[in-house]
């Protein structure tokens, strides 16, 4: 009669890669379901959604571009998520980051010099220190909770990089349209195949989290951080530096956002516009918990993410399904992942008749 | 066995040939017209209209054309994508709806040399790229006629959304207008930051309002100022659409865009080989810019002085910025007998005497 | 500035308040019991819809506001089944509600874009608002403004003088105990989670039926983040959220009649202003290590469930 919930004395590694394809075998019976009552072939809108848009080298281009900012911040995330340590601030630090960086492009515009570029990326790389470490200091200072304050100053990042764009940084012969000059090339990543928009930042955005990788699962820091997560007294005890771990939790999140910001611009958009992202930053926060916190998933994660921006879209184009199916399908996939894992750490039990004490 | 399966093979992959042939050449016959919207299209607002536009245009050539839109396409890198799409999935000809399609759209247009592309509102123009906007001043102007000669508090609101030229022009345009029946008016503008918000759109209508305002108009997307208006019992002059549904008694008129002239000869340039990339600006005369039906509590004698000015628009022998034209502290701009330049209209970054307050820097 | 303008702008900004005090109200009785649920936006957006759908059909606002507040929970009842019973994280899942949210509220909203609704009438008290200027600023709003000071009402009431509040309050300070004195924390929990969504839904309701009476997709433009800033803002108190919320609109209302009267001042940076108010205000209470303890859920944001002690 009832379903009992019993932890599992050790997480499952079984359910550990069959987690994700429950999530898949609901999504689609969910995706049939939905495309049925918008009366049209299912088969049809699965091609539409998950085939077309990478059925050539240009669509992998689009996934990887749109994959890369992702997998980036969503590594440099994770780093704090492991110690509970919750920066959601990832948005206006990578708006922080494009500011940053941007405003190297602007004053050496016409420069050709071979330094702009690793100047961008260095610069938006300090912009989202900066802003991260405003959490930080107030955490291990005054102890404010950094949801809230990482939160709230996501707006502020968002509300100030829309007044440069309006005002400061705006294109002096652009007509008062609120937007920066177009870079010079020297400001522009590479692009590193022909025919498609598949740039050096993309290659950087995985080296990223390679470097994520090695930090988190090899060095002691990383380990350090894994049992902060576990038990902050335990590590306590263990003689670590929580404090020490809050910031390196904190930066390690701004550090990639701004990264990822200065990419951008550098990158797919190549000017400073008064939004960077479409929301980068909070997506980058699902695809570090759908990838479990750990480099290769979010790898993973931020392509299927990735995916599903580009189905949205050739959804409209093949099908003439609204936009808004979109969102459905993303939260309603997310839903899944987020409810599979479950089935990690615990697992169902039937029957309940001799109920021990629980 | 095995020689078999490649034969079925070889026959089907013959059969698709000759069925992509077949399907290939009776598609050659239509041209295939894209679309892409900064917003979804709603029921009134700036897309909407294009998306009048595109109606129109399918059924004015009918059997020649076959559309298709893509709705919510964010500005920048995503528009891109977008663009290259449509471009690469025989979409011969893309309209792109959005100040901020500028340059993705160059950026593709590079790629593809043999497709056409118009953008609306730009000002880059290349070889295979049109670009095309309405002159959306003349009918502020002319609506500028009808607040001047209601309000009875010689205060009129004005709900702007961001500090460009296109609006700007549409603020100067709307004050010669009511200044010229009523030197008396006063326009307060208000920025909300943001083209589509409705609560800050009725907020800032509010304010107007009680600060006097008694008829309000917007440079915003959504139908929030037309219903505030109603609400309070003040006017209101639509943008974009005809708004009258959400506002029977408030709304005066209204200015709207009209494309589907202008989307169904440039598609039909296409279809006989003779399009150019123009910068097109066209309004009143062009029927791109048309007022709603007036509502009738305006006086007969208003009516047909938005009559005469109309005819005297379209036929060019009257210019909405045309001199004596002062500045905000009163110095003179424009002689009289001159009239400004589209050159000096595009880069319009001042206020005409009249309108209240600053530009935002 | 006179003083009509002045009161002009209390009573816009209680107009413009309205929806956030329903929404962090809401949300302040779940952080209470120790779940943060970032998904306010998307719950407000399906609430919003939901009420103008029955609004349209039936012309009620009983039965707006009815549909509006069960969407709004069965919203919040998905974040209840990921967070307290698959024990999901909270942040991800808020933010994965918020964008399935968006995207449900635009897709049910599909065909009711072209529809404008009446609004709903101002319900002035009799007598009361008479009162000159008095009258008008706090006796002549619609049913809905009342509602939200009723709503008020009753949650500080309940948190602070029923035995149930207290040991909602217990839940998110101390969720171990609490099970150790046998009370079922994931219960409370869920009620808590649910009733904070129909309030969400319900300010939602308010937008779409009262405030502004259209369906546009995304018309709740925000205002469900500010509402979760609104509820550290206020320090977790009830009546501080009131204070907040009015706060927040007065000050947006303000920044449009300074505009209005021709006075330059650069809109984003004052927009800015509530976000930094906000930080402020949590520093000093997070400073002050009694204050927070008072006010703020200790387990807010931690995954709890009695089979993982």
């Amino acid at each position: 009669m009832f379903v009992r919930i019993e932890p599992r004395p050790e997480p499952s590694r079984v359910m550990k890669y069959c987690s994700p394809l429950i999530a898949a075998v609901l999504m689609l019976i969910s995706g049939l379901i939905i495309f049925t009552l918008l009366g049209k072939d299912p088969v049809q809108a699965f091609h539409a959604f998950f085939i077309e848009p990478i059925h050539d080298l240009y669509g992998i281009g689009e996934l990887f571009i749109k994959a890369a900012p992702l997998m980036l911040i969503g590594t440099g995330l994770a780093i704090g998520f492991r110690a509970n340590i919750w920066n959601i601030g990832a948005e206006g630090q990578m708006a922080l980051g494009a500011i940053f960086g941007g405003y190297i492009a602007i004053i050496f515009h016409g420069s050709s010099s071979h330094f702009i570029l690793p100047l961008m990326i260095l610069c938006g790389a300090i912009g989202g220190i900066l802003w991260a470490a405003i959490p930080a200091l107030l955490k291990t200072v005054f102890n404010a909770n950094e949801i809230l304050v990482s939160l709230m100053l996501n707006y502020v990042a968002l509300l100030l990089l829309e007044f440069l764009v309006h005002g400061p940084l705006r294109d002096p012969n652009g007509y008062g349209f609120p937007q920066s000059v177009l870079f010079s090339d020297s400001a522009m990543l590479p692009i590193l195949i022909e025919g498609t928009r598949l740039h050096l930042g993309v290659l950087i955005s995985i080296i990223g989290v390679g470097i994520g990788w090695v930090f988190l699962e090899k060095g002691f820091t990383g380990y350090q951080l894994q049992v902060a997560g576990l038990a902050q007294k335990a590590a306590t005890y263990a003689g670590f530096k929580y404090k020490k771990l809050i910031w390196i939790g904190m930066l390690s999140g701004g550090i990639t956002a701004g990264i990822a910001g200065a990419l951008e611009i550098a990158g797919p958009i190549g000017q400073l516009l008064p939004s960077v992202s479409p929301g980068y930053g909070y997506a980058a926060i699902i695809v570090a918990f759908v990838g479990r916190l750990h480099p290769g998933g979010i790898f993973l994660s931020s392509l299927l993410m990735a995916l599903l921006y580009l189905g949205g879209e050739s959804g409209q184009m093949n099908l003439d399904l609204p936009s808004a199916v979109t969102g459905i399908f993303q939260g309603l996939l997310l839903f899944y992942l987020l409810a599979a894992d479950f089935l990690i750490h615990y697992r169902l039990r039937l029957n309940s008749r001799q109920r021990e004490n629980g | 066995m095995m020689l078999a399966k490649k034969h079925i093979f070889s026959v089907c992959i013959l059969a698709a040939c000759v069925l992509g042939l077949v399907l290939s050449a009776s598609a050659a016959e239509k041209l295939k017209v894209g679309f892409v919207y900064i917003s979804p299209i709603g029921d009134a607002g700036w897309t909407y209209q294009h998306n009048q536009g595109r109606l129109a245009l399918e059924k004015n050539l009918g059997d020649k054309v076959e559309t298709k839109y893509i709705e919510k396409v964010p500005e920048g890198p995503e528009a891109e994508r977008v663009i290259r799409n449509l471009a690469k999935s025989g979409y011969d000809l893309i309209f792109t709806t959005s100040f901020g399609y500028m340059n993705p759209t160059l950026k593709v247009a590079k790629m593809f040399p043999k497709k056409y592309f118009e953008h609306c509102t730009g000002y880059k123009t290349a070889k295979n790229v049109g670009t095309y906007m309405c002159r959306y001043y003349q009918g502020r102007y002319l609506a500028g006629i009808i607040a001047g000669k209601m309000t009875k508090s010689n205060t009129l609101g004005y709900v702007a959304a961001f500090p460009i030229p296109e609006v700007i022009r549409g603020i100067n345009a709307y004050t010669l207008g009511a200044r010229s029946v009523n030197p008396a008016i006063k326009v307060k503008v208000i920025w909300v930051n943001s083209w589509f918000d409705p609560g800050k759109e009725r907020e800032a209508s509010e304010a107007l309002i009680a600060q006097g305002a008694d008829v309000i108009t917007h440079h915003t997307d959504s139908t929030a100022p037309v219903l505030t208006a109603e609400e309070k019992g003040v006017y209101a002059i639509a943008y974009h659409s005809d708004m009258s549904k959400y506002g029977p008694k408030a709304q005066l008129t209204a200015v709207t865009h009209n494309y589907g002239k202008f989307y169904t000869k440039v598609a039909q340039s296409v279809l006989d080989h003779t399009w150019k990339p123009e910068a097109v600006w066209s309004g009143i005369k062009e029927g791109s810019i048309k007022l709603a039906p007036i509502n009738p509590v305006v006086p007969k004698d208003v009516v047909a002085l938005v009559e005469k000015t109309t005819k005297g628009i379209a036929d060019g022998t009257f210019k909405p910025f045309h001199g004596p034209i002062k500045n905000q502290s009163g110095k003179l701009i424009v002689a009289a007998g001159k009239s400004l330049t589209d050159k000096d209209l595009l880069g319009m970054n001042y206020y005409v005497e009249g309108v209240q307050g600053s530009i935002p820097k | 500035m006179d003083f009509a303008i002045f009161i002009k702008i209390l009573i816009a900004a209680v107009a413009a308040g309205t929806p956030f005090v329903y929404a962090a109200l809401g949300e302040l009785v779940t952080e209470k019991s120790g779940v943060l649920n970032l998904g306010v936006e998307g719950m407000m957006l399906v609430g919003a819809i939901t009420g103008f759908i029955a609004m349209a059909k039936t012309g009620s606002l009983l039965l707006a506001v009815g549909c509006g507040m069960t969407a709004g929970m069965l919203m919040a009842a998905i974040f209840g089944v990921l967070t307290l019973t698959l024990m999901a994280n909270q942040v991800a899942s808020g933010l994965a509600l918020t964008i399935f949210g968006i995207g449900l509220s635009a897709f049910l909203g599909l065909k009711y874009t072209s529809i404008a609704l009446p609004g709903i009438p101002e319900l002035p008290i009799p007598l009361l608002s008479d009162i000159p200027v008095l009258g008008k600023l706090f006796f002549s709003y619609d049913i809905l403004v009342y509602g939200s000071l009723a709503l008020l009402a009753i949650v500080s009431w309940f948190l602070y003088k029923t035995r149930a509040g207290l040991i909602l309050r217990g839940v998110g300070e101390a969720p171990k105990s609490a099970h150790a004195l046998g009370y079922n924390v994931v219960r409370i929990r869920y009620i808590a989670v649910l009733f904070g969504g129909a309030m969400a839904g319900l300010g939602g309701v308010y937008l779409s039926v009262a405030y502004t009476p259209v369906w546009v997709e995304g018309m709740v433009a925000g205002r469900g983040w500010v509402s979760l800033a609104l509820v550290v803002f206020a320090t977790w108190r009830p009546l501080r959220v009131l204070f907040g919320a009015y706060l927040f609109g007065a000050i947006t209302i303000a920044q449009f009649h300074i505009q209005g009267l021709g006075i330059d001042i650069p809109s984003q940076l004052l927009s800015m202003l509530p976000y930094l108010a906000t930080i402020l205000v949590l520093v000093v209470i997070s400073r002050d290590l009694t204050a927070i303890r008072l006010n703020s859920p200790a387990s807010l944001g931690i995954t709890y469930h009695p089979e993982n002690q």
